[in-house]
């Protein structure tokens, strides 16, 4: 302990995930609470976001759950009056944060020292202008450019630098407002977007470096100036495409040893220029080959300072420094096994690179640079697939939701292993894109999320590599590695499988789905062939030191060598399968469930082993699991990883039976119940019958029936007038939806039946064949409820608690505000919804967790409605840790320890409704619509929300104006509102429009809801819809910042979605509430009037306890 | 004693296998030369800087298993020698790569070790040998092709041990001097200004050189067998004691060229001048289990509570026991607390055990260079106000 040690240390987490701010922050947060609590320095986190394992007990000494806004920031600091605050391992968010508390001065007026970085060093390295000064300074070469304010400025500074160039606004996430760009209109455009972006009104207008290769370094600097380097990570794309959305390899492949060391020291200089002390990412632009991408010589940058032949190497320039815990260290960290976020933490609290021991090793210290031997291939998920209407093209501004990592002895079985991962519809490295240019090299001159595959049709369709080089900017190394494979490709498609090809094909990365499809066979055939020439995978460690160590880290990637180093162990063990890259539907509360998974066995002492893809994930930190498996989540890998579990593998069976717990991975895990168990694998926990019956919508149509549950009315049809005759039967709305898509995918709500026969046509051009799955859409109260069942022979079902939605049925469950307790519903109401909760989950047979949504139909205000049963899921859904938090019932570890056996009773648990604790909160869903072009924003029966935060306090009004508040959505206390509502909601609207006339509101209205507010009697203004012409129009009024708040419902006629599609977009981008329902603005508004605004601050425990 | 001539029944794609002396067996594809060989089976952890490795003599005798699994991606640059051949006597990798892609390395790593007559194995899995070494420590090692295997189980148990071989020969014969980034005849007039220093070459990297002449030197190369004597009568203003191959135990003669010059002039020791000059200093040296070979070796200066990370290639090490009392061990390795740098007291001599030359390896450690000649200043004409950086 050194005298700089404080006693206790604020802790700022990231707030919801985000596009460009995802579950990396999670696992940065929790390794600085652990490394804290190891230093015995007291932790007090912070984070609205609940789906956190840093937000649970035992991980921080205090924890807050309040929104990330300097205000709430300043009570908790007055309040617990910490002596440092951390404030590098929140992302962006909580960078921006500490900064603003400092300048507020904040930290100086309660005496909290900044630890680590020095607030100066940030800021170098946040500010363009400084940053270039501090580079110039040390003569590190940056690209020609200029920093500007104004738009004025703008075109100045681009007559010195020349077109194309890349434009990048200050503190902002993801490169969030910035691009390229090519033309001059571009030009002015992007300047705007990017000016608005940046809460300094700053952006960068750099000379492009566009096809140059990026390469990122991974720097930690201690007191004492000790500075290494932990990863250097080099793009698949060149420059050009923000990292974040980049195919990245670690480590570098095509970099010398002089080129390596070269950008190596001038991220040493870099780190130690800048002060920094702690972590921080350096990005670098290095010349590519010149015989595949010309140079242009005037951008130049002078020769590096070491001795020749080095002074002759390439060019190179810096980019940019992250000066901070981000996404690539959290990368970084999977990549090397050196955990950057605790040790950074651990320099922030005084201590020296060799004063920490390397968890890895035990016996060495974190002064050391780690050796990779093998390969690392990242690819970033992206959401395309739930949004179709999305701008595709990638470039400076970040899209991707999350991404993928993988481990291999050779760059073609870990990209092979990363695209298995990805989990996108079946694209395997065999897929073609059937939309694409018929010339494949041209598809893939533009960087898109399927470049990759562009790049496979290039190099098949025989174009030249040299030539592919030159148009995508791609090194040959890669290309040259893509046609390894499409030799083997070739080979299986043309020879016998014999031992040795098959081999080969394995070292190559080739999953047995595909030698399948290859070489004329099926999956299961070709498993039984290759275990019967004895060729299957070994487990290598990571280790940090590529073995010249022993290490005592068991995390392990699969290869097919000769010697496994994971030896079956004995005990009771069982598998969790994790969930994969976060994307929309399935976020960080699987990861969240995951790990509790972990935790409750070991709990229980079982071993814990952990399969996972997902590089940014606290499930993937060695230290949550006794066993790390990174691998794809498909039924291959898992079945491999059972196998060398219980040694069956290599025909030892001394490991004893490893059964899988499925539950807590969302779709990705559930789905392999069905497999597993086809292969005589154990499954803790509801069986793949209970998962089936509940999918299977006939079967679980005739369970409710047999039980005498209500479902909304539907049917399933396969043409038009099967359709219209079913919906006339039903009656309208009906809700209508593809049969063979789960979790809301292309669902809509039909009010008529020319919108019915355009739906049913369009599904059954997209997939012939297919069932369309026809419902009446209920427009009642929406509810949920988790479940935990204990399984065969216990009669128990213990109900956490009751959630009601905010929004009425219609609006994705994870795109609603929920509330616990449910606040409007009557005691016969929650009589019955605990009676069907408990006889589904016992008819069904379900061991662990279950969700189930229902919606209460009321016929007279004030009696109880009818409960109709929409969704039954048997596994942890994404209120598990909401609701984990705010009710206190552990309720993975309470699944986890039914599913082993232990009653509920047992547990000390009873069945029936938990009662509910004296505290009030509303879940509130995160969008990105910022950085998705060309996305609408309204809400409906498809999930679009990236994250979600939580808003807890003593009363309905105030917990609901801080999940707002949080969410980017409150309600301000006064100002403009505009007003665009459909003519199916202006009845529901009219009571929102007298209160926001009554609260003082200015009033801004498109023509219809403008009759209708001076119909009501209030002043309004009207503004000119665009497509009606007017000067200025609607989206002119909001871009140009008049407007404080928008509440626009969308017409439910397709045709006219597109007007209130503009207003929607513009909202987003100029960052004000958009509320496209009227029940979430109605909630808001409500809230803000109703003292709202009031709100408390306290510990999550104090609420819980009623102590506010 | 040396690898047996090429086969002319060896194609290019051959099966072969690494056969270690404790019995095991790796299989692999042959690439380089179509030749077997024989050595002590070292592994490198170093991530790039194959090349470098491959020319530094101080691989003499040894067959080089690198853990980073993909090797030759970026080919091969001949102005990056480290010396004037390939120096390992075999190399051994997971995967060879034969499409390499770099601005300046354009040859393949297969030709090159090919027109070096130095044969290789590929497709091997480098990890475990790596493991196996870790464990029961180096051994010697044969690479074959796959019929030979039994036989070649018969031969390692003959070869002579790494240890009691004299690798004075991988030095140069006739002294020569560095100049235009290449070894010049010492006959050619020598018109640098600046400093002149005699580098004994034990087998040094070309980098060492270019560091000094960078730095404004006069730099020549004399040959491992030079008297205190010889290196004195070209008049050297310092002396530096390079790397190279083997047991330091056999290195009587340097270390009584050492004993003689120390307090005659400025000396400074890298890597096996380090373990000569240690044991000029009074000191034992003694094998390592592994030794240290790698790009990322953690090093403490005791003085400053500074660490550095270091390029190392060394089987042996110093034992401070019986060091002389006036000199101080200034460096420790971090990993396993063996010696890294010592310094006199009194007198201008100090050395570490790695390579402040990289090449390859992290370039953090280049200042040595100027600490040396701030030593020199200090001490002659071409001194100046300049205070001893110690």
């Amino acid at each position: 302990m050194t005298d700089q040690q404080p006693e206790s240390v604020l802790i700022i987490g990231s707030g919801p995930i985000v596009i460009g701010q995802a579950a990396e922050f999670d696992y940065a947060g929790t390794q600085a609470c652990k490394a804290m609590t190891e230093e015995g320095v007291r932790s007090i986190l912070v984070n609205s976001n609940p789906a956190t394992i840093m937000t649970d007990e035992g991980v921080a000494d205090q924890v807050y759950i309040e929104p990330l806004t300097v205000p709430v920031l300043r009570r908790i600091i007055e309040r617990e009056r910490p002596e440092g605050l951390l404030p590098t391992l929140g992302g962006q968010v909580g960078l921006n944060l500490a900064v603003d508390l400092h300048e507020a001065g904040i930290l100086d007026q309660f005496g909290v020292r900044l630890m680590g970085t020095p607030i100066d060093s940030i800021r170098r390295a946040e500010d363009r202008a400084l940053f270039r000064d501090a580079m110039r300074e040390i003569g590190e070469p940056t690209p020609p450019s200029a920093v500007v304010h104004s738009l004025d400025e703008a075109r100045q500074a681009l007559e010195a630098i020349g077109l194309p160039v890349a434009i990048r606004p200050a503190y902002t996430l993801g490169g969030t407002g910035g691009g390229f760009v090519r033309t001059i209109d571009e030009f002015e455009r992007v300047v705007q977007t990017g000016l608005d972006a940046s809460p300094i009104t700053q952006i960068l207008i750099e000379r492009s470096l566009l096809g140059w290769k990026e390469v990122e370094y991974e720097v930690m600097r201690d007191a004492a100036d000790t500075c290494i380097t932990i990863c250097n990570m080099e793009n698949l794309d060149p420059m050009g495409v923000h990292t974040g959305d980049s195919i990245v390899v670690a480590p570098s492949q095509t970099l010398s040893d002089n080129d390596y060391h070269m950008l190596r020291s001038a991220s040493l200089n870099i780190i130690r220029s800048l002060g920094i002390e702690g972590g921080c990412n350096v990005q670098l632009a290095l010349a590519p080959r010149q015989d595949v991408t010309s140079w242009p010589a005037e951008s130049m940058p002078p020769a590096g300072g070491v001795p020749d032949p080095h002074d002759a190497d390439l060019p190179y320039y810096v980019i940019e420094v992250n000066p901070r815990v981000s996404r690539s260290s959290a990368l970084a960290s999977k990549a090397t096994g050196y955990p950057i976020a605790r040790v950074a933490a651990k320099i922030a609290a005084g201590k020296r690179l060799d004063e920490i021991p390397n968890q890895v090793t035990g016996r060495t210290q974190a002064a050391f640079e780690p050796a990779l031997d093998y390969c690392v291939v990242k690819i970033p998920r992206w959401p395309f697939d739930k949004f179709e209407a999305g701008d595709r093209v990638l470039g400076t501004q970040m899209k991707a939701t999350g991404e993928v990592m993988a481990i291999d002895r050779t760059f073609e079985a870990a990209l092979q292993k990363a695209i298995r991962s990805l989990e996108v519809g079946g694209k395997s490295m065999l897929w073609e894109d059937t939309d694409a240019e018929s010339d494949a090299t041209l598809a893939a001159e533009t960087p898109t999320d399927v470049r990759l595959w562009h790049l496979f049709s290039a190099v098949r369709s025989g174009t030249p590599l040299h030539e592919i080089a030159q148009r995508t900017g791609v090194d040959p190394w890669f290309l040259d590695r893509i046609e390894t494979m499409i030799s083997m490709e070739r080979r299986l498609l043309a020879e016998p499988l014999t031992p040795a090809l098959m081999r080969a094909a394995k070292r190559l990365g080739f999953a047995d789905e595909q030698i399948a499809n290859l070489a004329g066979s099926v999956d299961e055939r070709v498993r039984e062939q290759r275990l019967a020439w004895g060729i299957k995978p070994v487990y290598k460690m990571v280790d940090t030191c590529a073995a010249e160590f022993d290490a005592v880290t068991p995390y392990f990637y699969s290869t097919y060598e000769e010697e496994n180093e994971a030896e079956p162990e004995a005990g009771n063990r069982a598998l969790v399968v994790g969930s994969g890259p976060i994307r929309i539907g399935q976020g960080i509360e699987f990861d969240y469930a995951s790990v509790k998974a972990a935790q409750a066995l070991r709990a229980a002492g079982w071993g814990a082993v952990m399969a996972n893809s997902n590089p940014e994930t606290v499930s993937t930190d060695f230290d949550t699991s006794d066993r790390l498996y990174f691998e794809p989540l498909d039924e291959e890998a898992v079945r491999d990883i059972l196998q060398n579990e219980d040694g069956s593998l290599n025909g030892d069976h001394n490991g004893g039976e490893v059964a899988s717990i499925l539950q807590f991975g969302g779709q990705t895990a559930i789905n392999l119940a069905g497999p597993l168990t086809t292969a005589a694998r154990p499954i803790l926990g509801s069986s793949a019958d209970v998962i089936d019956l509940a999918e299977d919508r006939r079967r679980f149509e005739r369970f409710l029936a047999d039980l005498g549950i209500p479902q909304p009315p539907g049917t399933a049809v396969q043409s038009v007038d099967e359709a219209v005759l079913a919906a006339d039967a039903i009656g309208y709305p009906v809700l209508v939806r593809p049969s063979y898509v789960l979790g809301g995918r292309a669902m809509e709500i039909v009010q008529a039946v020319g919108d019915l026969a355009r739906y049913v046509t369009q599904a059954q051009a997209a997939a012939p064949g297919r069932p369309i799955l026809i419902d009446k859409y209920l427009a009642g109260v929406e509810v949920e409820v988790d479940a935990i069942c204990g399984g065969p022979g216990d009669q128990a079902v213990l109900i956490p608690g009751i959630m009601e939605h905010i929004e009425r049925a219609g609006v994705h469950s994870g795109d609603s505000m929920a509330v616990y307790p449910a606040p409007n519903l009557l005691p016969g109401e929650i009589e019955k919804l605990i009676q069907y909760t408990r006889e589904i989950g016992l008819g069904l047979g379900v061991a662990g967790l279950m969700n189930i949504q229902y919606v209460i139909m009321r016929e007279t205000e004030g009696r109880d409605g009818d409960v109709y049963v929409l969704e039954v899921n048997p596994r942890a859904s994404r209120t598990v840790p909401f609701l984990s938090k705010v009710t206190g019932v552990p309720m993975v570890e309470l699944a986890v320890r039914a599913m082993l056996g232990e009653s509920l009773a047992e547990q000390g648990y009873p069945s029936g409704l938990w009662p509910s604790t004296p505290l009030v909160a509303v879940k509130a869903p995160v969008f990105s619509m910022s950085k998705l072009s060309g996305v609408d924003t309204h809400l409906g029966p498809e999930m679009k929300s990236t994250g979600e935060v939580m808003g807890v306090d003593v009363d309905y009004d105030r917990a609901l104006n801080k999940a707002l508040l949080a969410a980017g959505m409150a309600v301000p206390p006064s100002g403009r509102a505009l007003l665009s509502i459909a003519d199916q909601d202006k009845p529901a609207a009219m009571s929102l429009i007298r209160e926001l006339g009554e609260a003082g509101y200015g009033l801004y209205a498109t023509i219809g809801t403008a009759n209708l507010i001076r119909g009501l009697g209030f002043d309004v203004e009207e503004a000119p819809k665009r497509e009606v012409g007017g000067d200025p129009d609607v989206i002119d009024l909001i871009r140009s910042g008049q407007i404080d708040m928008v509440i626009n419902t969308p017409e439910q006629i397709s045709s006219n979605i597109r007007d209130g599609f503009h207003i929607r977009r513009a909202a987003a981008e100029q960052r004000i509430p958009c509320f496209t329902s009227i029940d979430t603005a109605h909630h808001a508004v409500a809230a803000m009037l109703e003292g709202g605004a009031d709100y408390n601050i306290a510990p999550l425990p104090d609420y819980k306890a009623g102590l506010v | 004693m040396n690898r047996t001539s090429g086969r002319d029944d060896w194609p290019e794609h051959h099966e072969a296998a690494l056969v270690l002396a404790d019995g095991a067996v790796f299989r692999g594809t042959g690439i380089g030369a179509a030749a077997d060989t024989w050595g002590e089976v070292v592994f490198n952890t170093s991530m790039t800087g194959y090349q470098e490795m491959l020319t530094d003599p101080s691989y003499a005798g040894q067959i080089l298993v690198l853990t980073y699994p993909l090797i030759g991606n970026y080919g091969i640059d001949p102005p990056i020698d480290e010396s004037r051949q390939v120096q390992v006597r075999g190399l051994v990798v997971r995967a060879e790569c034969d499409t390499p892609s770099h601005p300046r390395g354009g040859m393949r790593l297969h030709d090159y070790l090919a027109a070096a007559d130095i044969p290789g194995i590929a497709g091997v899995d480098t990890r475990a040998i790596t493991r196996r070494i870790r464990h029961d420590g180096v051994m010697l090692g044969v690479i074959v092709p796959i019929q030979d295997v039994e036989a070649a189980q018969q031969r390692l148990a003959e070869l002579p041990a790494y240890d009691s071989q004299d690798f004075i020969s991988v030095g140069v014969e006739q002294p020569y001097r560095w100049s235009d980034g290449r070894p010049q005849p010492i006959a050619n007039p020598s018109p640098e200004p600046g400093p002149h220093i005699v580098v004994l070459d034990e087998g040094l990297k070309y980098n060492i050189l270019r560091h000094l002449h960078t730095r404004g030197c006069q730099v020549t190369a004399m040959p491992p067998s030079s008297s205190a004597d010889d290196i004195l009568a070209v008049k050297p203003h310092g002396v530096l004691l390079s790397p190279g191959p083997g047991d330091p135990q056999l290195r009587d003669l340097q270390v009584a060229a050492a004993k003689a010059l120390i307090g005659k002039l400025p000396v400074m020791g890298i890597c096996m001048g380090h373990q000569v000059l240690g044991r000029a200093f009074g000191a034992d040296t003694f094998k390592l289990k592994f030794g240290h070979r790698g790009g990322n070796h953690p090093v403490l200066e005791t003085a400053t509570g500074r660490v550095a990370i270091t390029a190392q290639n060394h089987g042996y090490a110093v034992d401070p026991d019986a060091l002389a009392a006036d000199v101080d061990v200034t460096h420790i390795n971090l990993h396993d607390s063996t010696v890294e740098g010592l310094a006199h007291r009194a007198e201008p001599v100090f050395s570490i055990q790695y390579h402040a030359e990289a090449s390859p390896g992290p370039l953090d450690n280049g200042h040595l260079f100027d600490r040396f000649l701030n030593l020199i200043a200090d001490t002659s004409p071409h001194g100046s106000a300049r205070g001893r950086v110690r």
